[in-house]
């Protein structure tokens, strides 16, 4: 292999030039965060543009989509946050010959996708798994009306739950809403795959699925940079009422195309270069998809494979040639026995489930594992270590709030979002999660079912973007359907835990122009809530007040908690000065530590050396500050009773 | 000659991690290897473990998920975080880890302690281990944050490309701003990995 130079890079002309962070030979740290997907790279690469090694890019699967979007000449892109479909967009924003935003949610995001596809240009939405959820509805009427400009989705499942709430197969959605899927197995895949989605979309009048997952999605690999693809089609508005007007009477013949459709498209499947047959030793054959080829061709490199790169429909023609090839024949997929049934279906007979796990990514040795039965190499069992959880940021807005609840001894209704951990200790003070938004209902639901005796026994507690996206809806039912629930808002300006995506009340957009920031009070109020109360959480005695007032109330009430997340751009501008420790003053009392801060540490004491640092022997330690975490909130400065935090000015 | 490779980077979030992945990535590729690296992003940012699996080889690397057991070399950048990932290891992995103890929730509320002498798990299953004060690296120059490139000059030690390599692949992908304490911060971490 000879040596390349591998960029991250976009070219000049497709930076877009509106966004004031990004433009040539500079490089900026948007953000320490965990994600270099954030650590935006923006250079001139010393190589010519004729070197094609200078084509060859490292990128992740999500750069390689947004890539593969821009290289489709995609025109309008549309999604919501969420891990790990995040990144697309992010990246995509980046090039100007794209428009994209970020929807209030999933559902939206694709309406705007098929608004613009049918408008004459291709049209991306971005989501993950139960983001499809959301976007359901307009997903199965939209396999009715077609497309005009090819329209692609992109889901991001998650098989082991790394950042969801559940583990869903989204190729099922393929099944059901009749429509074509592909599946990427790495981030080179992904971009073909994606510029292959639009031909198909264009060809065959759907919109295209393409499942994305986070070994695809948050994997880096080697990726070539490809032609750009004119788009044949003229925008503009062509009335189609029989096409595009899904009433009964039009819906019956739409329904009839599908079918001739389905029919073409498994045709198609039989002759697409990408479902690949891999002849090798025949005693074991394969069929897989996505990273499922990837790690049986790990476990099994002599075998014989028909690597699958359209889900659904399946080649069968193909699949029946394959498995009379082949001794024994293995359906190798993460979740859903879903190739497995369809191949059973077509009276062939193969092992899927009996052995490969249905819970749960894959891996090749899990694969090595359910074929041969044999155990890998031993390996050594895992040490007994303290857990390492996530927890809220030092100087987190959410903190305050959540140790406030847990005093309060309520039963927090909760949802999606970094403050879902305020279930965790020492704060635990939230007692359901479901999905986005389901707070504010089922807090509702609660007050129904208990009347009278629930009256301030429960809160619901809903972040910023998490309210835009499907909490209004609920705030709307408890007012009409006369609850008493109150409703807390926590109002960081920013959807935080996929990464500080702005949000319709962050006052910006993707493309980072300014924007109108939804005003909480006002919309509230609009709705019919008569008590709207604004807090700073940092300030805990502030906020306990007004939340024991709130809870009490027999009229719904909302509190909205008001403070920037630490990592917003303008917060970690603002000068902070860290507290200090007045170790003298300490006396162990552990108050300060039940806000589980991690810049407060515990530093034990024997007697002994209790003793030598004058404090009663029995003491037990000592509570730390680190000066270097600690951006002075202050919290903990109101919950000390004995003067040991100094407020660090003067330093 | 087939050569091939995993190497596991792991410790808390905001250690600068998957950086010190990237540098390592590009490293590989301007050596010729293919390359594939698999990171998890989502809860993990939250000061949780953090982990990045990077995969190697002359040939076409498929799986982007490092095998329990087949760890070559880990660069730990905590030394729990270290035995946390023990399973990955193998009697002839080598463990480079910085000597940093980070207090996770339950140690920094004293619920539970910080375990002594974690590194014995690895040495007392003859594990190569080379203990690095990076920390005491990256005061040295003048940058707590070099941590993570530090730590890289120590790997560089184990890995077939030369130093014009790592420092080339350094230059670039770093911003000007912070190049000089991490090119002195890579060198530091060369020297302490002879």
């Amino acid at each position: 292999m000879s040596r390349h130079t591998f960029s991250t890079s976009l070219k000049d002309e497709e930076i877009r030039g509106k966004k004031p962070l990004l433009f040539p030979g500079r490089y900026y740290l948007t953000t320490d965060s965990f994600s270099l997907n954030r650590f935006v790279r923006i250079e001139e690469y010393p190589v010519t543009q004729k070197d094609p090694a200078a084509e060859k890019l490292w990128f992740s699967g999500n750069e390689a989509l947004a890539l593969g979007a821009f290289e489709a000449s995609v025109k309008v892109a549309s999604g919501y946050p969420g891990t790990p479909s995040t990144e697309i967009l992010e990246n995509l924003a980046n090039y100007k010959s794209v428009y994209s935003e970020w929807a209030p949610n999933e559902k939206v995001a694709l309406e705007v996708a098929i608004g613009a596809s049918f408008a004459g240009v291709r049209a991306l939405s971005t989501m993950k798994h139960v983001g499809l959820n959301v976007a359901a509805d307009p997903l199965f009427t939209a396999s009715y009306t077609g497309v005009r400009g090819g329209l692609v989705i992109v889901v991001a499942d998650d098989p082991s739950m790394y950042s969801s709430q559940n583990e869903q197969d989204s190729r099922n959605y393929a099944y059901a809403a009749k429509l074509p899927m592909l599946e990427p197995a790495d981030p080179s895949e992904a971009k073909d795959f994606l510029k292959l989605a639009y031909r198909i979309s264009e060809q065959f009048d759907t919109p295209v699925l393409l499942r994305s997952c986070t070994r695809v999605a948050h994997v880096k690999g080697v990726v070539t940079r490809g032609a750009i693809e004119k788009p044949t089609l003229t925008p503009g508005l062509e009335k189609n009422p029989a096409k595009l007007v899904m009433l009964p009477a039009h819906a019956r013949g739409r329904r009839i195309a599908i079918g001739e459709r389905q029919q073409k498209l498994a045709e198609f499947g039989e002759t697409l270069a990408e479902n690949r047959l891999e002849l090798g030793d025949t005693k074991k054959g394969f069929i897989a998809a996505g990273t499922s080829y990837l790690y049986a061709k790990e476990a099994f490199p002599e075998a014989s494979f028909l690597k699958i790169a359209m889900v659904n429909p399946l080649p069968e023609k193909m699949i029946r040639d394959f498995a009379s090839q082949v001794e024994t024949l293995y359906i190798i997929e993460d979740l859903d026995p879903f190739i497995e049934m369809r191949v059973k279906a077509m009276g062939i007979a193969c092992h899927g489930k009996d052995l490969v796990p249905a819970i749960g990514e894959l891996s090749p040795s899990v694969v090595k594992k359910a074929i041969t039965g044999e155990a890998g190499a031993a390996t050594f069992a895992p040490a007994e270590l303290p857990p390492r959880p996530p927890n809220m940021c030092a100087g987190c807005p959410h903190r305050g709030l959540f140790y406030n609840l847990n005093r309060l001894k309520v039963f927090v209704s909760g949802d999606i979002g970094c403050y879902t951990l305020g279930a965790l200790p020492p704060l635990s003070a939230m007692d359901t999660c479901v999905c986005m938004g389901a707070s504010i209902g089922i807090a509702h639901g609660m007050a129904k079912a208990l009347g009278e005796e629930g009256l301030g026994k429960a809160v619901a507690v809903i972040g910023d973007s998490t309210f835009i996206h499907s909490g209004i809806n609920s705030l709307i039912n408890t007012v009409y359907n006369k609850s008493y629930s109150t409703v807390i808002i926590l109002d960081n300006r920013i959807t935080g835990m996929t990464g500080q995506q702005p949000n319709p009340a962050s006052g910006s957009t993707i493309m980072g122009e300014p924007a109108n920031a939804i005003d909480f009070p006002e919309l509230c109020r609009a709705i019919g809530v008569k008590h709207v109360r604004t807090v700073n959480p940092h300030d805990i005695e502030a906020t306990f007040a007004v939340l024991k007032e709130e809870i009490e109330r027999d009229e719904p009430s909302v509190v909205i908690t008001r403070f920037p997340c630490v990592l917003t751009p303008a917060e970690k501008k603002r000068p902070k000065t860290s507290f200090t420790s007045k170790i003298e003053n300490c006396t162990g009392c552990t108050m300060c530590l039940r806000l589980g801060c991690p810049a407060i540490n515990w530093v034990p004491l024997s007697p002994e050396e209790a003793k030598g640092m004058g404090k009663k022997e029995k003491q037990k330690g000592y509570a730390l500050i680190n000066e270097t975490t600690c951006i002075g909130c202050g919290q903990c400065l109101s919950l000390c009773k004995f003067e040991a935090i100094g407020t660090g000015e003067g330093k | 000659m087939k050569e091939h490779g995993n190497i596991h980077f792991c410790g808390v979030g905001g250690q600068g991690i998957l950086l010190a992945s990237e540098l390592t990535a590009h490293a590989l590729l301007a050596g010729g290897f293919d390359v594939k690296k698999s990171e998890v992003h989502g809860m993990a940012q939250r000061g949780g473990s953090v982990e990045a699996h990077l995969r190697f080889g002359t040939d076409k690397v498929y799986s982007p998920l490092i095998e329990p057991g087949t760890v070559d070399i880990m660069l730990a950048f905590e030394m729990m975080e270290a035995v946390r990932y023990l399973p990955l290891l193998n009697a002839k992995s080598t463990v480079i880890v910085n000597t940093q103890k980070i207090a996770p929730p339950a140690v920094a509320t004293g619920k539970m302690t910080y375990p002594d002498q974690c590194l014995d798990e690895l040495t007392s299953r003859s594990i190569t281990v080379v203990p690095v004060d990076a920390f005491a690296i990256a005061r040295k120059v003048g940058n707590l944050k070099a941590v993570n490139v530090a730590l890289v000059g120590v790997l560089s030690r184990y890995l077939p490309m030369n130093e014009a390599t790592w420092v080339e692949v350094i230059k670039k992908r770093l911003p000007p701003k912070i190049l000089d304490v991490n090119l002195q911060a890579f060198q530091e971490g060369r020297k302490a990995g002879q």
